[in-house]
């Protein structure tokens, strides 16, 4: 289970967190939505220690994750970025098997490349991709191989980043298709950021809203219609008036 | 009196301000050093940094020496004929390149290439959250990154060095025999008599201290970089910049420290 209990973080004067206050339990994914520039990544980097939190306390399993052993603190993690975050240069399947190649989760080359074009499989790409380099791919197929890389070493938690940013409908479509099956399947704890509904709809099991640096509301996916969050009612409808200023 | 005070004031904030970046650039290569004796290693991260800082540094270097041999031959010919010293061409060709012009501009023909291609390099890996990535899958930036560039940077720049001060021996050799007029053989002779195996390796001591500037300053402002496009951009001129100027201060001091008594 991961806690975050009053975390604030502010960068400069700008106060973007201020007293989160969030649980999201063992094999639960937990959708964090608001708008653009609330500190959504700003959480998921403080959870993953990226960010160093100002004031608060997050838990991992009830052990502070600051005072956590590092390396065997993140190897429980995969993470999916915005962008894909792909090494420019190691080829797709060194990019998914970077952690099989390096540290505790070590394999020999042929396995780790043998696993990671299973996880590209997983992910519906063909093993003739392994050897093309992120560059020769296209944003959706770059999606996918960073979905394969976080799930190669078959993580207890996965975070995703804006999973479906960037891709067009059919193509967010068959990522959050992916990211639900996958979570499933593994049984892993996920936690996902995104403003797109649709996504919220199909990959979570509970959902957060986070607005003015403060968790707005949380509740599982099937209240999220009738919460009457005036907060949460604007967001999803996505109407100009109400409680959150169109122009920030 | 605040219009006394505040010229100085502004001195006193921007010394302060440098002060601290000496500071936070000596902490960064003191943590990146001491990644040199502690596991896990790199070595295909080092390799790749041998080949990119070495051997594709090798033709830029080299033809920097050669021109600069030959200039200096014509310079110290005519110079030396006010006070019919033309005869000293070979030596002073020889010690001028090994001690200070083949290091020197090495190192900043390195810097211009190095440094901005590292901070490029990595201020895109930053801005691509790339950086992020590393340490979410264990593996420590500084560790992976900076160090074996650094590494490599250190050990391959003296060899740099060396190559550069005999192409640049060769090139003052080309001026001095088909254009001066010199006997080959009473070239090459001065050449070697006067040069000190001490006149070698200062240079190659200083090609190493520039190197490790060099990787430094590229990984450093590289780490630092802001977003976008134009925080790359200011990264990459940021670190040739301080590369250039630390290489030229270095430059100073080792020679003080070498041939002063």
């Amino acid at each position: 289970m991961i806690q975050l209990q009053g975390v604030h973080k502010a960068f400069g004067r700008n106060k973007v967190l201020r007293g989160v206050d969030l649980t999201v339990p063992t094999g639960e994914s937990m959708v964090i939505i608001g708008g653009s520039g609330t500190g959504k990544s700003v959480a998921l980097k403080c959870v993953l220690g990226l960010v160093t939190p100002d004031a608060g306390k997050i838990t991992l399993d009830g052990q502070d994750v600051m005072r956590a052993d590092r390396d065997a603190f993140l190897a429980r993690f995969g993470m999916l970025f915005q962008g894909g975050a792909l090494f420019d240069s190691l080829s797709v399947w060194q990019n998914v098997a970077f952690r099989l190649q390096r540290g505790a989760a070590k394999r020999p080359k042929a396995e780790a490349r043998e696993i990671a074009i299973e996880k590209l499989r997983r992910v519906g790409l063909k093993p003739e991709v392994a050897d093309l380099f992120p560059a020769e791919l296209s944003g959706g197929m770059q999606k996918r191989v960073g979905l394969a890389r976080a799930i190669a070493a078959e993580p207890e938690i996965i975070f995703f980043d804006e999973p479906t940013t960037g891709l067009d409908p059919i193509m967010a479509g068959v990522i959050n298709e992916l990211i639900r099956e996958i979570v499933v399947e593994m049984g892993a704890t996920a936690m996902t950021i995104t403003h797109d509904m649709t996504s919220v709809r199909a990959i979570a099991d509970k959902v957060a809203m986070l607005h003015d640096g403060v968790i707005k509301w949380t509740g599982p996916v099937a209240d999220l219609d009738h919460s009457g969050d005036p907060y949460l009612d604007q967001f999803i409808h996505g109407r100009a008036e109400g409680p959150i200023a169109a122009v920030r | 009196m605040t219009a006394l005070v505040a010229p100085v004031a502004g001195i006193g904030r921007l010394t302060l301000a440098a002060f601290a970046a000496i500071g936070r650039i000596a902490l960064f290569g003191g943590r990146a050093v001491s990644h040199l004796v502690r596991p896990p290693f790199y070595p295909r991260e080092f390799l790749q940094a041998v080949l990119a800082i070495g051997w594709f540094s090798l033709p830029v270097v080299g033809l920097t020496a050669l021109f600069t041999g030959g200039a200096l031959a014509l310079q110290i010919y005519s110079g030396g004929a006010r006070f019919n010293a033309e005869s000293v061409v070979p030596s002073i060709v020889a010690i001028g390149m090994v001690r200070e012009l083949g290091p020197v501009l090495g190192g900043l023909m390195v810097a211009a290439r190095v440094a901005s291609s590292i901070a490029a390099e990595i201020g895109t890996m930053k801005v691509t959250e790339q950086i992020d990535a590393l340490t979410t899958l264990s593996t420590n930036p500084l560790k992976y990154l900076v160090t074996p560039r650094i590494l490599a940077a250190v050990l391959v720049m003296p060899l740099l060095v060396a190559v550069g001060d005999s192409i640049g021996i060769y090139g003052g050799y080309l001026v001095g025999v088909h254009q001066l007029g010199f006997n080959p053989a009473t070239y090459l002779k001065n050449t070697v008599d006067y040069l000190q195996s001490w006149d070698v390796v200062s240079g190659m001591i200083k090609g190493a201290v520039f190197g490790f500037i060099v990787a430094l300053m590229g990984c450093y402002h590289g780490m630092q970089s802001g977003r976008g496009a134009q925080g790359v951009g200011r990264a990459t001129k940021a670190a040739v910049q301080a590369a250039a100027v630390a290489i030229l201060a270095a430059n100073f001091l080792l020679t003080s420290l070498f041939f002063t008594q």
